[in-house]
């Protein structure tokens, strides 16, 4: 059976102006800067959370503090996978006591990591609120959790795989589902 | 009662024989030996040995029976059942039996069992010391005359020198050897296997070959200085055959057994803390391997002994430290001896004179051979025959055999005490 | 990668496996930063401390380990448990098995004793050190703790002091470090430095300050009075004079040179007061890293894949035909 095709669903132009439309709306909700935090999910979150990080310094002037989790060990499913999960670390360089806090991850599913972030996060203290900004959400959620910011609706079947590649990692912007 | 076994090769290293011969028994005794065919048509249970050896009976002079008192290990019965199916058909058994036989009346039971079981030759080897404490003599005068053939506080090392020179003199009176079980105690300090590579990488403590040299060393002098005869039992390293080697040279009354295991494995056979492998002396280097070989070639080790010692499962499976020493070995001498065999390190007939009337000679037996008039101790086995190791089919009551699942190359077809059948194998 | 079913020892380990046990724990570490120190992993597996020998520091270690990653820590020592009517090893793996835990934590005065448990249960077994033949977790964390402050493993020379011929943490940073590329000293008297070693690619030496020459790392070994009763050496105080670390010892070797010591140390004997409490003594980060280390091995010998995972736990009757 000859594997379906690959095809762009978003390329580098494209990316670059959901991530600039999402930051606008993350400065419209919180009404700008204060008490702002971003707080990437490895590994592609990390990423996206450093561009949006800049952007906003570079709409607003300000510099927003930037963390990253991994939350290989909050998961729900430790021990059930095909393949073990590297754990890659967790650092947070800020308090998390009453900020307002964005997770930002590249593809929003099941909604499990997103469960699984929280989890993490609530362990560093008490945040003021948590949103959640996802560059592609395919549908398919497993959890009442729904992100707040979206780059791009895109139905998937659930036997399709959606593919996030960034210049940072693999050279290029693009998000492929094959 | 006549039995003829024909169409076999006869082995009788005491007769210097190695041919194509057909044997005659009648009452017990071995009366003919002739050219295939002679005794066709006699009025004689007829058993057929085509491609099969025949030798005496093979002699095992340093086994553990353990009875009296751990019987749970083994009994007179069980083990000469693995005797005979090891192909022996006359075993020595050593004193450290609880109580130990020390005395003329533990000497008989043990001989009453034998009678009772009635299956291979059991010749108690009496203590050198009361308790094999080390101390003070046993009384070998009255366990020699209740049928003990050999002195030997085997399980312990004598470790007062002057004890062993009054046994090696008050023995001589006698003319019987005492098996002197090599190991300084102060130098093996502890040790649970060989000093070398594979302790140190699984940091067991190791007992030097310097504990079996000095001790050899000692008991060689003594024999020069007393003139008693000192039998090496399980000489294991290549100091120690050398020094046995330098002893005969001169003349002195030494004599030297080696057990299949100490020619056979080495001590990386305890890899995995396996405590199958684990006995004292210990399985040693390639080298002091190949040493016993050499010394099995050249005469310097006159005997092959197994020094079978069962235990229970309980006592071997524990933390390495705590296991008990030995490792059964009856029914796997011939096919491990007949590996040296096909290795051209010895004859098959030297290979039957190291199992038979090498140790009769030493320990002044009439068997071991297939002279005229001899009692029919006879065995009978296939060279080429092949089988697996199975613990759970050994006649032994205990499984302790680092072989496990081995192939061995020697199989046991029939073995004879005094003209009567007391094991044949099944197909 | 690491797919080993049970953790032994350092034996056997490749360089690739050893770096990924590094950066696994490396990755521990920021949990005991936080203010809950807890992640929910392992939340109701069950980790038992069978610890046939007293040590609180490995044992408290462990427990640690086991409760940051939200599991139920059971502790068994040997004083206070049926060990001392006489169960033997056997029995008590048996028992344990029944509790169905997730992974049985052993230190055992026997050499071999953690493969002879591994032989019998079915859950993943962790040696906390057996005998005098390895202490594979005490490895990783010197490791860590080395690769903490000079960057990489690689290259280094490392002096190890003292007793060897009975230390089972010698024996396990010997192989760790070598198989990383470290140049190893190994220091001390003739009677406690069997020649051996030397087929392990280490350089043996008698002489303190020769040894310590040029050393990125030096690593004391706890001296055991009892060695003296059996003749390895006269006294202690002739020992501490010959083979103590001091500062004028400490002359030749490198300037930024790390003290380490796996504890709990013999002031005055092996190491001195003044060495062990000064700025370039690494003694108690080696503690830290110890739980770090000790998660990493905890979460993933429990967190094998499926295949594994589904495995009804049994004790395999060895002896059964």
């Amino acid at each position: 059976m000859a594997k379906k095709a690959a095809r762009v669903v978003l390329d580098g132009e494209a990316i670059r102006r959901a991530l600039t439309r999402i930051t606008h709306e993350i400065l419209e909700k919180n009404q700008g800067t204060d008490h702002l935090a971003l707080v990437g999910i490895h590994t592609r979150g990390v990423d996206l959370s450093r561009r949006l990080a800049a952007k906003l310094e570079e709409e607003e002037g300000v510099k927003i503090p930037c963390g990253e989790i991994d939350i290989t060990l909050y998961r729900d499913d430790v021990g059930r996978k095909r393949t073990r999960p590297e754990v890659r670390g967790t650092h947070i360089p800020f308090s998390v006591d009453d900020t307002r806090i964005v997770l930002v991850d590249d593809v929003f599913y099941t909604g499990r990591t997103i469960r699984a972030a929280m989890d993490a996060l609530i362990d560093f203290g008490r945040p003021r609120s948590i949103q959640l900004a996802v560059l592609v959400d395919r549908g398919h959620r497993e959890l009442p959790i729904r992100p707040d910011y979206v780059g791009k609706n895109l139905p998937t079947a659930r036997s399709e795989h959606v593919h996030v590649r960034l210049s940072e990692r693999e050279g290029t912007d693009e998000v492929v589902i094959e | 009662m006549r039995i003829v076994i024909a169409n076999g090769t006869v082995i009788d290293p005491a007769n210097n024989l190695d041919a194509a011969r057909d044997l005659l028994i009648e009452d017990g005794v071995v009366h003919a030996v002739e050219l295939p065919g002679r005794f066709r048509g006699l009025e004689a249970t007829q058993i057929d040995a085509r491609g099969l050896i025949i030798a005496p009976g093979l002699i095992d002079m340093h086994v553990h029976l353990r009875e009296p008192g751990y019987e749970y290990k083994e009994t007179v019965l069980t083990g000469t059942q693995s005797a005979v199916a090891g192909g022996f058909t006359a075993v020595a058994c050593m004193a450290n039996t609880n109580p130990i036989n020390d005395n003329g009346a533990v000497t008989r039971y043990i001989l009453e069992r034998a009678r009772a079981a009635n299956l291979a030759r059991v010749f108690p080897i009496g203590a050198l010391s009361k308790g094999l404490k080390g101390e003070e003599l046993a009384e070998i005068g009255e366990m020699l005359e209740a049928g003990a053939i050999a002195i030997s506080d085997d399980g312990r090392p004598v470790m007062d020198a002057n004890l062993m020179r009054r046994a090696l003199e008050y023995c001589s009176m006698f003319n019987v050897p005492i098996s002197v079980h090599e190991e300084d105690l102060q130098l093996a300090a502890g040790g649970v296997m060989n000093e070398g590579p594979t302790a140190v990488r699984l940091g067991l403590r190791g007992i030097p070959n310097a504990a079996e040299d000095v001790m050899v060393a000692r008991d060689i002098t003594l024999a020069r200085l007393t003139g008693g005869r000192v039998h090496v039992a399980h000489l294991s390293t290549n100091g120690a055959v050398a020094l046995v080697r330098q002893a005969k040279a001169e003349g002195l009354p030494v004599t030297a057994e080696a057990t299949p295991h100490h020619f056979s494995l080495t001590e990386e056979a305890v890899d995995g803390y396996n405590t199958n492998a684990k006995m004292a002396p210990p399985l040693r280097l390639a080298e002091d391997v190949a040493a016993v070989q050499e010394g099995l070639r050249d005469g310097t080790i006159d005997a092959i002994a197994t020094d079978h010692a069962p235990h229970h499962r309980d006592e071997k499976e524990v933390e390495f430290d705590q296991a008990a020493n030995g490792i059964v070995g009856l029914e796997t001498a011939l096919p491990l001896t007949l590996k040296l065999v096909e290795s051209g390190i010895l004859s098959l007939a030297e290979a039957v004179r190291k199992l038979t009337v090498n140790p009769a000679r030493i320990l002044g037996l009439p068997y071991g051979t297939l002279s005229l008039g001899a009692p029919a101790d006879v065995v009978m086995f296939d060279p080429t025959g092949t089988w697996k190791v199975n613990p759970v089919k050994l006649r032994s009551k205990s499984k302790n055999t680092p072989f496990d699942q081995w192939e061995m190359k020697g199989k046991i077809v029939l073995t004879m005490v005094e003209g009567r059948v007391v094991y044949e194998s099944r197909g | 990668m690491f797919t080993q079913r049970h953790f032994l020892g350092i034996a056997g380990l490749t360089q690739e496996e050893l770096l990924f046990l590094l950066d696994t724990a490396e990755s521990f570490r920021e949990i005991s930063e936080r203010e809950v120190k807890k992640v929910p992993t392992l939340r109701g597996k069950t980790i038992i401390n069978l610890f046939y020998e007293s040590s609180t520091r490995t044992r408290t270690s462990f427990e640690i380990a086991a409760k940051r990653l939200s599991a139920d820590a059971i502790n068994i020592t040997a004083s206070a448990s049926s060990v001392t009517k006489g169960e033997t090893l056997l029995d008590t793996a048996r028992n344990l098995v029944a509790m169905r835990p997730a992974a049985i934590v052993i230190r055992h005065p026997s050499s071999g004793a953690p493969h002879f448990l591994a032989r019998l249960v079915d859950c993943p077994v962790i040696n906390a050190g057996d005998g005098t033949h390895e202490h594979p977790t005490q490895a990783l964390l010197d490791l860590l703790t080395i690769r903490e402050r000079k960057g990489s493993i690689a290259g280094l020379t490392v002096a190890i002091v003292g007793d060897v011929l009975h230390s089972r943490v010698a024996r396990s940073n010997m192989l760790a470090l070598t198989t990383l590329g470290a140049q190893v000293r190994l220091i001390g008297p003739r009677t406690l430095l069997p020649a051996e070693f030397r087929s392990w690619g280490v350089e043996l030496h008698t002489d303190l300050r020769q040894g310590l020459a040029g050393a990125d790392v030096v690593m004391a070994l706890r001296l055991q009075r009892e060695r003296q009763a059996r003749n390895f050496f006269p006294s202690t105080e002739e020992y501490s004079r010959r083979f103590g670390i001091s500062l004028a010892a400490l002359a030749e070797a490198k300037p930024d040179v790390l003290i380490m010591h796996p504890g709990p140390m013999n002031r005055g004997v092996e190491i001195d007061s003044t060495v062990a409490d000064g700025p370039y003594s690494v003694i108690l980060d080696q503690v830290t890293n110890g739980v770090a280390v000790r998660m990493a091995i905890l979460y993933l010998l429990t967190t094998q894949t499926q295949e594994v995972v589904e495995v009804e736990p049994t004790v395999r009757d060895e002896a059964a035909a």
